[in-house]
């Protein structure tokens, strides 16, 4: 067996694999390196896996520089934090109402927040609710309250809650406790595993999301991180399509420097990176139970 | 992924009479309570936009409102606009080949890469492998398109850069819209495959290792078994992934397509989908008429294919529909 081991198809399989990881990892260095690198050496030499010469400029002038990117950190940090500790609440509050026994009416509500899933009235109406009856335009809370209330994150957590022997529920009832208390004191505490995960997916996709800025939000200063990443890409983009070479020179002497470019891409991925144990563990975990009985 | 919806187990009592229903639902006030932030949440951002379908019938008028707006004239003045567009045939068409693209490439990937980390038995190779394939799942396209940046752009591109100093001429990513379905392609494979492993990975576990050992006896290479064991027991997880993407076939993820596209209109030929079409009709060209007729369509053909993948797929298995 041990000759088996290192047969030429289990060396291709490590190889291809590797390759396959490998390639996952590099532009993550290349960012990190064009990060670092001066500004002379990208325009000389492009963009490489180590920096020829470490330079530190770029995030100095990314936190000194530039309020605009600070406010931008501040937004999203705003809006993750508060758009997962609401969802968390109003997801997990549906969740018990769903999954409570003692109600009759209790399907009626899992149906009503079925729909939602199957049906969706695409981005135009949504759009025009959104900015003529809600008026969310140019408000934080258009980043933070179209995705609040998610029904798929409140079956799954319900699902949780129904494993729970309904004793307990009874006990803390014959001891005098109101539902809300049960739900705030009893239910939430045990049910903790299966919240830490969908807090996770919650605020990823808050701290991700740029889709509602860029529908919502023209004013500079509620710019979240990535649609400030997303302008700073565009620009140049539009340098490429535009064949007017004035065009071309006149923004080129105003539009930030590759590196700064890089260094914003690192301080905007910076946090998932440093969660990403964490993120990983529960992800896999909770993926696992939407696969099995979500 | 089964949504429950259960059956009450109440329904042996006698029928309800209307002050008996009333008295449940008082009697279970907090409950009703505590329910009423999603219920609301829900209304005005997924009710109310289903209700404001009707603006595809609609001649829009900002100040009046959705339902306040006239009716168009003829009533489906929005569509027969629509359907003269070359842009609005090309979005169509481009959603449902890309999209077809991505599931069947995907789906190589995915239990391709299942089946070769389960041959893996070194558990640090193992787990570090698979730390980093699922890395890029945790980032935003936007970032995504940073890199592809990075890697395409004309002038500093890593790989321009290659192709030159081996003496051929630079591409120009950026204009060329035919280089572009495979572009995503790879895109997506490298944003997702590590995402979309560990489901198949899962289901490679939990198959039941006397299988293997029977094959090994009988003198099954580890190509055989993996033919013959491996392979017809992913099955039934690889019908329903694919359904469930079958069903979501119209609807484009206008995340990526806008994070690596954007505005690059010598793109659109290959690029553009109903998703970002939409999207431009609304908020660039202010058409709203069309727009809405577009997302009109797309929300029923939606509709009816989740529909009917749900049935396929609790027919092939009932645990495996959505409901």
């Amino acid at each position: 067996m041990y000759s088996k081991r290192y047969s030429i198809g289990r060396i291709g399989i490590i190889a291809i694999i590797s390759l396959f990881s490998l390639s996952c990892l590099l532009p993550f260095i290349m960012v990190v390196s064009g990060s670092l690198s001066t500004e002379k050496d990208i325009m000389d030499y492009g963009y490489s896996l180590f920096p020829r010469q470490v330079s530190f400029d770029s995030y100095r002038i990314l936190i000194l520089g530039s309020h605009r990117i600070v406010d931008a950190y501040a937004i999203s940090v705003i809006v993750t934090v508060v758009g997962t500790v609401l969802s968390l609440l109003v997801t997990s509050m549906a969740a018990y109402a769903m999954a409570r026994r003692s109600f009759r009416y209790r399907n009626a509500l899992s149906i009503y927040a079925i729909v939602t899933i199957l049906f969706n009235g695409g981005l135009v109406p949504w759009y025009i609710i959104c900015v003529r009856y809600l008026e969310l335009k140019d408000t934080i809370w258009a980043m933070i309250l179209p995705p609040l209330a998610n029904a798929f994150n409140m079956f799954l957590i319900r699902n949780f809650m129904m494993s729970m022997p309904e004793d307990l529920h009874e006990s803390a009832k014959m001891d005098g406790a109101g539902e809300f208390r049960i739900y705030a004191q009893l239910i939430v505490p045990l049910a903790k595993p299966v919240l830490a995960t969908i807090g996770l997916f919650i605020s990823l996709n808050y701290w991700n999301d740029w889709f509602l800025g860029l529908m919502f939000v023209d004013k500079q200063e509620l710019q979240p991180l990535q649609l400030l990443l997303r302008t700073l890409i565009s620009n140049v983009e539009f340098l490429r399509s535009s064949s007017n070479a004035m065009d071309i020179q006149r923004i080129a002497s105003q539009l930030p420097s590759e590196s700064i470019k890089m260094a914003l891409t690192v301080v905007t991925i910076g946090p998932i990176i440093f969660l990403y144990p964490f993120l990983q563990r529960y992800f896999v975990k909770g993926l696992m139970v939407g696969a099995v009985k979500g | 992924m089964k949504i429950v919806t259960g059956a009450g187990s109440v329904s042996t009592r006698t029928r309800l009479k209307s002050n008996g229903v009333i008295r449940e639902l008082v009697r279970n006030r907090t409950i009703l309570l505590m329910f009423l932030p999603a219920a609301a949440l829900l209304f005005l951002f997924n009710y109310l936009p289903l209700a404001g379908l009707v603006i595809a019938f609609k001649n829009f008028d900002f100040s009046k409102g959705i339902f306040g707006s006239d009716w168009a004239q003829p009533i489906m003045n929005n569509f027969d606009y629509l359907l003269t567009s070359d842009s609005a045939y090309r979005a169509v068409r481009n959603t449902i080949l890309l999209n077809a693209l991505f599931i069947a490439v995907g789906l190589v990937f995915e239990v391709g890469l299942a089946l070769l980390l389960n041959e893996i038995r070194n558990k640090y190779f193992k787990r570090i492998t698979q730390s980093l394939t699922f890395l890029p799942f945790f980032i935003s396209w936007i970032v995504v398109g940073v890199f592809a940046y990075n890697l395409m752009n004309f002038e500093s591109g890593a790989i321009n850069r290659i192709i030159q100093s081996l003496g051929f001429a630079p591409i120009d990513f950026y204009s060329e819209a035919g280089l572009w379905p495979a572009i995503l392609t790879l895109a997506v494979r490298w944003k997702v495959t590590g995402y979309g492993t560990i489901i198949y990975l899962a289901a490679l576990t939990s198959i039941d290792n006397s299988y293997y050992e029977a094959a090994s006896i009988d003198g099954a290479s580890r190509w055989q078994q993996t033919w013959y064991i491996s392979l017809p027991m992913l099955k039934p997880t690889i019908m329903i992934l694919t359904l469930l993407a079958v069903g979501r076939i119209m609807n484009a993820d206008f995340g990526m397509f806008y994070a690596m596209v954007g505005d690059a209109a010598l793109l659109f030929p290959t690029t553009d989908v109903i998703d970002t079409f939409v999207y431009r009709s609304l908020r660039k060209s202010g058409d709203i008429g069309m727009a809405s007729a577009a997302g009109f369509v797309q929300s029923i053909v939606a509709f009816v294919l989740v529909l009917a993948s749900n049935y396929v797929a609790r027919r092939a298995d009932k645990d495996s529909a959505i409901f």
